[in-house]
């Protein structure tokens, strides 16, 4: 029950559902900052190899004569300024970074795209078919979510090894169960509505009913877990770098780098951990600035 | 109207269980006095429905009128009984066939707008079951989905929109195109107008109506509300806590209601008499249906309840020419 | 009988994302000690806000923003929420249409009902559990000692609308907005409900406003009706009157479109088109593009005049009194 006027059609009708959220996104000014920043983020960290200043994992660019150079020193070698200053080896800091970015944001991109398929599936089967099915898979979900996500990745990759692979199917594994419960959640929400009903009164497939009908519903409760996941993906890749057994060190990302840097931290040379931890924080903010928003305008309760 | 009925539901029962869970079979075993709740929804109801009729289908909640019209539409499976359309058991079909029964039965829900689904633009709505199961070659479903929305009075254009742009009425409109779009032969009616306001209300019935001439169509129209159902049906079940109580021509039942339940029902309809109205209202509250009274279900708010009532149940039986009706007082005047 | 409310020309609008909707707009009525008005509409015509209005209970983005609402003298709208409080639920109450907007779900009945005794008078927990009994009974809720240990989940639909009318008659209210309090329930509840609140009003004497889409509920109820369209009354008078000549087309609509099983089987008489957006509003007469009587001198909004003894219309072509409806 409500005050409100029930809300006729409109009169200028915004198309779909879709381009209502994305208007009502695009008023907070915080959250479209978070947007634009995470977007130079990953355009930097995707055109990397074009806009570095050099490779940094091409040994021959490299100056040992370089090495740890503070932020805004010239190059020995070359002219080259090293804006971010350079790490032991003399590599470039901001093309280190630029490196980092892109290999985390890649395994972590990478690993949300498989959890959130397979947590669909599984999610949007339980809660379709019911029953013994739903009750044996919410209990596999409980079970994994009952351990902290660092210990099964730990657990994982210490019988596995590293490696770039290994490390996006120990976030899948960590991940997928977020993702099953959270489909899950919602699709038995949207499971009671009459609009399912219907569709089983038309006699259409049960695979096109879960997801043509009942997954497109579930979706926004999705999105907003998937930019919380994201972040948590990106930290615990770093974390699993930092402890050494997340991506192999020809890979280095935002992990590694900080980890590289943090013998030195305590020596004065804290640049080399300093800045990819920046560049970590700029990233998780502002995927964690743009997931509140959308909780915002996701939620149905939230709306008028 | 032909004698030959479109679908037959015989004896058929829904019982809901719910099943202890861990810490209660736990109690259980250690003596406590815990059962598993077993609620009858639907308690050995016979009905044959008739090709080109409207059955009425009135009760009020916990009555298993809902129960019944989602197990004749198929969406959910008898616990015992059986359902028959054109004398096929619906339960034991296979494949192709089975999948053609369940289009020729169909449903239209109470609520215009859970019913349609928010993502989906009404082309696709109406046009998606058509479209897989090959009733319209794909390059047709278009022209097909314009004829369906002009069918039930919407205009072609707006094939392209989304639920949210339509209002109450227009969105129920929606729901029949939907159903009718794949050529059945029977619709259940599941207070298909009980959220609509009056206005619409009326504006909906009366596109019921044309479309039973049209397509020939046979209706289970179920509602709680006596007055709509008595304007458009050719006969009415009147159903109470899971049981058939009567059944009988829609204006003779109105006129005669035997059932004492019935009677009530009648006294209830909407009129608009003018000066105050007295209410003659039957006394109690609906019984729980986990907890049905023994005996007459309708015994502890029938004004004329006697022993005999109180236990034994009162069989379904002809009371007068195509009139049957469930109750111990029609023994004593006979 | 002596005037209780006076509403002159209520204005309340929603400040929404999408423009301003008048909810209500220009509405004026009184109300006499004892008196049972119905208020009819269908949905968006601000018969709900209306009330809400009156109790000050209308949410943001909503507000009251022109026109008294005289209670007893005093002005609510310019007394707002500190005069409001005083009165809500000690001399205006109001009943719902989910009973569980009164109750809370995790406390009893009896704590509910004696907090609410004692919220306005100052008596003990010994005397406002009595008074909670005596409501309860006058409701029709028998053994009610045992009731009030009970929660609300506990009851059915109608026994939770028994308690909620029962908690707004523990002050003996001068005044009682009922929203749609049967719609939800089942017939023969609903007919136990009325008749009793019929009762209770005409034995204590307190006014009721009965907000409802049906017109055959507040036809057997209510001393006057006052039907609303679009944020307007447009039409008023003694309930058996309106009924039986309803002077504006869309009142005849509604009456007629209401199957009555006098004509079984035959088309119903319908109103074509639906409400229009309140935020898109036709200019002129609201009704016309609906309206079989429309012509040129709709596209001027008509005023609420009067049209008979205790009647107004707002229409430049109502029905004449010879018109009267087939009553078969």
């Amino acid at each position: 029950m409500t005050t409100h006027p029930a809300a006729p059609p409109r009169a200028a009708p915004v198309d779909s559902p879709t381009r209502r959220i994305i208007a009502q996104f695009m008023e907070d000014r915080v959250a479209v900052l978070g947007l634009i920043l995470f977007i130079c983020i990953a355009i930097l960290a995707l055109m990397a190899p074009w806009i570095a200043p050099q490779n940094p994992y091409d040994l021959s660019q490299l100056n040992i004569m370089d090495g740890a150079l503070p932020p805004g020193e010239v190059s020995f070698g070359t002219d080259m300024t090293y804006m971010l200053g350079t790490d032991q080896q003399g590599r470039d800091m901001l093309s280190a970074i630029l490196y980092g970015l892109r290999i985390s944001l890649m395994v972590a991109g990478v690993s949300l795209l498989l959890a959130i398929t397979v947590g669909t599936i599984v999610g949007v089967t339980a809660a379709y078919f019911g029953g013994r099915l739903d009750s044996f898979i919410m209990r596999v979900v409980d079970l994994q979510l009952s351990f902290p996500a660092i210990l099964i990745a730990l657990i994982l990759l210490a019988l596995l090894g590293r490696g770039v692979d290994k490390v996006i199917l120990a976030l899948v594994i960590v991940q997928w169960a977020y993702y099953a419960r959270t489909v899950r959640s919602s699709a038995i929400v949207e499971r009671r509505k009459d609009y399912v009903d219907a569709a089983r009164c038309l006699a259409l497939p049960h695979r096109r009913i879960m997801f043509r009908h009942l997954l497109p519903n579930c979706v926004p409760p999705l999105i907003v877990v998937a930019t919380v996941q994201i972040a948590q993906a990106i930290a615990l890749e770093a974390t699993l770098s930092f402890l050494g057994v997340g991506v192999p060190i020809t890979e280095p990302s935002l992990g590694l780098l900080i980890a590289n840097g943090y013998d030195y931290l305590l020596s004065g040379r804290y640049w080399i951990s300093l800045f990819p931890g920046i560049a970590l924080v700029l990233t998780i903010i502002a995927i964690n600035v743009v997931g509140d928003r959308l909780r915002d305008v996701l939620n149905p309760r939230l709306q008028k | 109207m032909s004698q030959e009925p479109i679908l037959t539901i015989e004896n058929v029962s829904k019982r809901f269980t719910k099943d202890l869970d861990l810490a209660e079979r736990a109690a259980r075993k250690l003596g406590a006095r815990i059962a598993p709740m077993t609620v009858h929804a639907v308690d050995d109801v016979s009905l044959s429905i008739r090709r080109g009729e409207v059955l009425g289908l009135v009760g009020e909640s916990g009555c298993g009128k809902s129960t019944l019209g989602r197990m004749v539409a198929g969406l959910s499976a008898p616990s015992s009984g059986r359902i028959l359309h054109e004398g096929r058991d619906t339960a034991k079909l296979k494949g192709a066939e089975a999948r053609d029964v369940a289009l020729k039965v169909q449903m239209v829900f109470q609520d215009p707008m859970s019913s349609l689904n928010p993502r989906m633009r009404v082309r696709d709505i109406i046009g998606e079951a058509p479209q897989v199961h090959g009733l319209v070659p794909r390059a047709e479903v278009d022209a097909y989905v314009e004829r369906m929305l002009a069918q039930v009075g919407l205009d072609p254009a707006t094939a392209r929109r989304y639920p949210h742009q339509f209002s109450g009425g227009q969105r129920a409109r929606v729901g029949i195109a939907r159903a009718l779009a794949v050529r059945p032969d029977f619709i259940v009616c599941d207070e298909s107008v009980a959220a609509l306001d009056v206005s619409i209300q009326a504006q909906v019935l009366n596109l019921f109506a044309e479309l039973r001439e049209e397509f020939g169509l046979t209706y289970l129209f179920v509602s709680h509300d006596l007055g709509v159902v008595e304007h458009i049906s050719d006969r009415i079940a009147v159903m109470y806590l899971g049981r058939l109580v009567e059944l009988g021509a829609a204006e003779d039942l109105i006129a005669r209601p035997n059932h004492p339940y019935t009677r009530a029902l009648v006294a209830e309809i909407p009129s608009f008499e003018t000066g105050k109205k007295t209410y003659h209202a039957i006394k109690g509250e609906i019984p729980s249906p986990m907890n049905p009274p023994r005996g007459c279900h309708f015994h502890p708010r029938c004004p004329h309840a006697h022993d005999r009532c109180r236990i034994e149940v009162p069989r379904l039986r002809d009371v007068a020419a195509g009139r049957l009706s469930a109750c111990h007082l029609n023994d004593r005047a006979a | 009988m002596s005037q209780l409310l006076d509403v002159r020309d209520l204005q309340t609008q929603f400040f929404t994302r999408d423009g301003v909707a008048t909810a209500v707009d220009g509405v004026s009525f009184t109300l006499n000690r004892g008196e049972i008005l119905g208020l009819v509409g269908e949905s968006g015509s601000g018969k709900s806000v209306t009330g809400f209005s009156i109790l000050g209970l209308v949410d943001p983005p909503g507000r009251v923003t022109g026109g008294q609402i005289l209670f007893d003298g005093d002005d609510l709208v310019r007394g707002g929420e500190p005069l409001l409080r005083g009165l809500r639920g000690k001399r205006i109450a109001m009943i719902f249409q989910d009973p569980m907007m009164t109750l809370n779900p995790v406390l009893r009945i009896d704590t509910q009902m004696i907090e609410t005794v004692q919220a306005h008078a100052p008596v003990s927990r010994a005397e406002a559990r009595a008074r909670a009994e005596e409501a309860l009974v006058r409701v029709g809720i028998s053994s009610p000692a045992e009731r009030l240990k009970s929660y609300p989940h506990q009851f059915s639909g109608g026994m939770r609308q028994r308690v909620a009318i029962a908690i707004a008659l523990l002050h003996k209210p001068d005044l009682i907005i009922a929203d749609e309090p049967t719609t939800a329930l089942d017939v023969t509840i609903q007919a136990q409900i009325l008749s009793e609140v019929q009762a209770l009003c005409s034995q204590s004497g307190t006014a009721l406003i009965w907000i409802t889409h049906d017109l055959a509920v507040v036809s057997g109820l209510a001393d006057r009706l006052a039907v609303m369209y679009a944020g307007r009354i447009i039409e008023e008078g003694p309930t058996a009157e309106v009924i039986a000549r309803p002077r504006h087309p869309y009142t005849r609509g509604l009456i007629d479109s209401v199957p009555q099983g006098k004509r079984h089987g035959a088309r119903l008489a319908q109103i074509p088109g639906m409400t229009p957006s309140l935020l898109n509003l036709p200019e002129g007469c609201k009704f016309a593009p609906r309206c079989p009587r429309a012509d040129a001198a709709c596209a001027v909004e008509p005023r609420l005049d009067p049209s008979g003894p205790g009647r107004a219309v707002r229409c430049h072509h109502p029905h004449g009194d010879s018109e009267t409806r087939v009553l078969s």
